[in-house]
């Protein structure tokens, strides 16, 4: 019984935590008012916030009933796909100039990005 | 004996990694799951090598566990540190800023690992690599001396990296 309290505790700590980092990143991408450091709150959601509200997953799962491994899965898959996502939108950003110019690489020409045929270098206004 | 193991495992790191997958999918470890699971890991490696040509590049085991580690423990702190920031600071003293790490790593896998890590730590973003890979363009949120993030990302990432991948 009192494990079982414990364990019921513990599930409501990392409840909590996910929900708050998953508010302070919703919080980011409000405030923040140009794209590229709007980028930066969903990452935090993405690693802390689902992470904690996993763990918290997990514990209910192995007090509760059959235990689970899958969140494990979705963590490992979860922080292998997340810099893809952010990566191209930094891209996105990058090609509408919606954000400072990077300075130019120290021993290179160019951003790989900005290494295309002229014709695709902008992006046209789908509106 | 060799030519032969080459043939059937062409990636024995990907083999072992198909197989633990296939076991937590089925969120069940029995020694039917497992054999199941190695039948898998032998077969989608072998009917995919085409797309693979290379060799795996040997890296060392013993020291990426503990750098796994270290950047667990760096998403956490950063995490608390750009909430901090989210929270509590104005817009108009925030100094983003881009940063230039030129890097020292050749392998694309080493590369593509310090790139992933970059972005999972709050608060610095890696946006691209240079026409030729001579250097990564990272963002960061809050930069007030963006050398420091440079230094900072090549002492405590990329040289630990680098006795990774030999």
């Amino acid at each position: 019984m009192t494990l079982e309290i414990i364990a019921t505790l513990f599930v409501a700590f990392w409840l909590l935590v996910g929900a708050i980092f998953s508010l302070v990143g919703s919080i980011g991408l409000l405030k923040f008012n140009d794209s590229m450091t709007r980028l930066h709150a969903p990452t935090k959601v993405g690693t802390v916030g689902v992470g904690a509200l996993l763990l918290a997953s997990m514990i209910h799962s192995y007090i509760y009933g059959e235990g689970s491994m899958h969140e494990l899965l979705i963590m490992a898959f979860l922080f292998v796909t997340a810099p893809i996502s952010a990566n191209f939108i930094a891209k996105v950003n990058m090609h509408k100039k919606s954000c400072e110019t990077p300075p130019s690489p120290s021993r290179d020409d160019t951003w790989s990005t900005f290494n295309v045929p002229e014709s695709d270098q902008v992006i046209a206004e789908t509106e | 004996m060799i030519r032969a193991y080459h043939w059937l495992l062409p990636h024995p790191f990907l083999t072992l990694l198909l197989t633990v997958v296939w076991v937590l999918l089925q969120n069940s470890v029995t020694s039917g799951m497992v054999v199941f699971g190695l039948i898998l890991g032998i077969i989608i490696p072998r009917v995919t090598v085409v797309w693979w040509p290379d060799r795996p590049r040997a890296f060392r085991l013993t020291r990426m566990i503990p750098y796994m580690l270290l950047v667990l423990w760096d998403i956490l702190v950063a995490n608390v540190q750009v909430a901090w920031i989210v929270l509590t600071r104005p817009n108009s003293k925030l100094r983003p800023a881009w940063v230039v790490v030129p890097l020292e790593l050749k392998q694309p896998e080493a590369i593509t690992i310090l790139a992933g890590t970059i972005t999972l730590t709050p608060g610095t973003v890696s946006a691209d690599l240079s026409d030729e890979g001579h250097s990564l363009l990272v963002h960061a949120l809050d930069a007030p001396d963006p050398d420091e993030i440079r230094d900072q990302i090549k002492e405590r990432y990329e040289r630990r990296l680098k006795g990774i991948f030999v």
